[in-house]
């Protein structure tokens, strides 16, 4: 590399800064027209007064921040934090021990057992709602299978469990996946010296086994939180009219309020949750 | 032994989760009877009444066109930027810039650009939609691309520049042979992305010519009935059928360089 921008010295400097130029430039100014342009438009309406239909009056005001704190819309983040929470915990209960075993698996069944848990995440995401709706709702299996033990029937669709269900069934293939990868690469030798050495198995897990996957466990723990926290549609479907999470707020404010403005705060709200979460996960990571 | 028996518990557990939905859901789609709920015998007049819903097959060509324009713009917006990336700046952040948008919640890109088509009072329909897949398929292709970038060899480039093939030359004799491969991965997940996509798309589509996650969108919220277990039924065969038959071409692609060692 060196030697040959000394033997060609100002022909390729140049030539590299018209390469950077094609190249970099028609992908950066799509970026910059259709996704800087529109949330810098976004974030800049959290200040100005909403329009009567729509739209943004330019007057200033604190108040979108001051509905913000309001508890009925405080108590909605909360509660959306604490269904991606709850969701993500369940995930990495079940994910852990099953990205454990495809892991351990024979190389063929390996294969198999993967591609069989990113399938379904390839099928229509509203198809994978609907047929929780299904399962779920007064005449459907769930409640069929709780009457031949003598139970039931139990309003199981439109609540938070269903919420929680219908995101852990659309996400779960998002932990498994880090989770997986971060189990396999561990050096099996590991485990055994620690054993060797008189540890008990749950000793080696905690001490060898969960640190040195870490990684995975915070990366499938964003790939499930992220889009759980956000999501409007699983709420809507299977959360009926009683629960809503901060995407149907945010979405109800832009299509049926017609309050940019507020809209655009709580959008802000749930990305400076995102935000904090992804620096707290690189710290975890970088200490891990 | 005892303790790897019990970690088959919840694998198992994960994999009938999964399944047991989607398995209930094909099984419904053949019930002869007017119920998603109870299975009254077998018959196939819910395809029949699927193949003649206009809406479904309008919305089907209409996603089918959204994942075309969509793809084309983020296929070539994407390889240029990921070759850009890779050679010509070290810049950490233009690098999260273009990974920006796969990583943003959807919903907050949809409003974003329903912010931005409303104020340059643009009107929305499917181009919008387009523009918008565009977007968030090009991180994706740019990614791809990336990987294949970050595994080849920069000697032929040089060689081919020192043999006096000027940089145009090299880049389409050189470089995007060696590309293609990502590039057509990149593509493929870039419209099957496309095609899936609901969130942005709804913010962004405006009142007429709705995609076909819109329509099944519609269609779930007016009520449970087993046409849309049929359509599911063959988009889930659809979709398997396409993920398998990946998983073949890359095993295939993958076995090539391992019968040489």
């Amino acid at each position: 590399m060196k030697s040959e921008v000394k033997a060609r010295p100002v022909n390729r400097s140049r030539g590299r800064r018209l390469g950077a130029f094609v190249f970099l430039s028609p992908g950066l100014a799509y970026l910059v027209v259709f996704m800087l342009v529109p949330l810098a438009l976004l974030l800049s309406t959290t200040v100005f007064r909403r329009g009567r239909f729509g739209g943004v009056v330019y007057e200033f005001t604190a108040e979108n921040f001051e509905r913000l704190v309001d508890p009925l819309y405080l108590g909605v983040l909360v509660d959306s934090l604490k269904i991606a929470t709850l969701t993500t915990l369940i995930a990495l209960l079940i994910g852990y021990p099953t990205a454990y075993v495809i892991a351990r698996l024979p190389r063929k069944w390996k294969t198999i057992a993967l591609v069989a848990i990113v399938l379904p995440f390839w099928t229509n995401f509203l198809i994978r709602v609907y047929a929780w709706i299904m399962l779920l709702s007064g005449p459907g299996l769930v409640n069929s299978a709780l009457k031949v033990f003598g139970l039931g029937p139990l309003e199981v669709l439109y609540t938070e469990g269903a919420i929680v269900t219908g995101l852990l069934y659309s996400y779960l293939p998002l932990m498994v996946l880090p989770l997986y990868a971060a189990i396999d690469r561990l050096d099996p030798q590991l485990r055994e010296a620690s054993s060797n050495l008189g540890a008990s198995a749950f000793t080696t897990f905690r001490k060898v086994t969960l640190p040195l996957t870490m990684p995975g466990v915070l990366t499938g723990s964003l790939f499930v939180f992220v889009p759980s926290f956000g999501n409007f549609v699983i709420p809507e479907m299977l959360g009926g009219s009683k629960s809503i999470m901060v995407g149907n707020l945010i979405r109800d404010q832009f299509l049926k309020a017609r309050d940019w403005p507020f809209g655009a705060t709580l959008a802000l709200a749930l990305i400076v949750v995102l935000v904090v979460l992804l620096v707290a996960q690189s710290w975890v990571a970088r200490r891990a | 032994m005892r303790r790897s028996k019990l970690l088959y518990v919840p694998f198992w557990a994960s994999y009938v989760f999964l399944y047991l939905p989607i398995a209930v859901l094909v099984v419904m789609s053949f019930n002869a009877g007017e119920s998603a709920y109870t299975f009254e015998g077998f018959s196939l007049k819910w395809y029949g009444e699927l193949a003649g819903d206009e809406r479904v097959r309008d919305g089907l060509v209409n996603t089918l066109m959204v994942a075309a324009g969509s793809t084309v713009i983020a296929t070539v917006l994407g390889t240029l930027l990921a070759v850009g990336l890779a050679r010509h700046t070290r810049s950490k952040l233009l690098d999260s810039v273009a990974l920006m948008p796969a990583v943003l919640p959807d919903v907050v890109l949809g409003i974003g650009l329903l912010v931005f088509y409303g104020m340059v009072q643009s009107t929305l329909g499917l181009y919008s939609v387009v523009l918008a897949h565009a977007l968030f398929a090009m991180a994706f292709v740019a990614a791809v691309v990336r990987t294949r970038l970050a595994g080849s060899d920069t000697s032929l480039e040089e060689a081919s520049r020192d043999l006096g093939a000027g940089p145009v030359t090299t880049f389409m004799k050189i470089t995007l042979p060696q590309l293609a491969p990502g590039i057509v991965a990149g593509a493929l997940l870039a419209f099957t992305l496309s095609l899936d996509e609901f969130v942005i798309a709804f913010f962004t589509i405006g009142n007429d010519d709705p995609t076909l996650p819109i329509v099944i969108y519609s269609m779930v919220r007016f009520g449970v009935t087993p046409e849309i277990n049929a359509l599911a039924a063959i988009l889930l065969l659809v979709s398997f059928t396409a993920v398998i038959a990946g998983q073949r071409l890359t095993k295939i692609g993958e076995r090539e360089p391992r019968a040489q060692d």
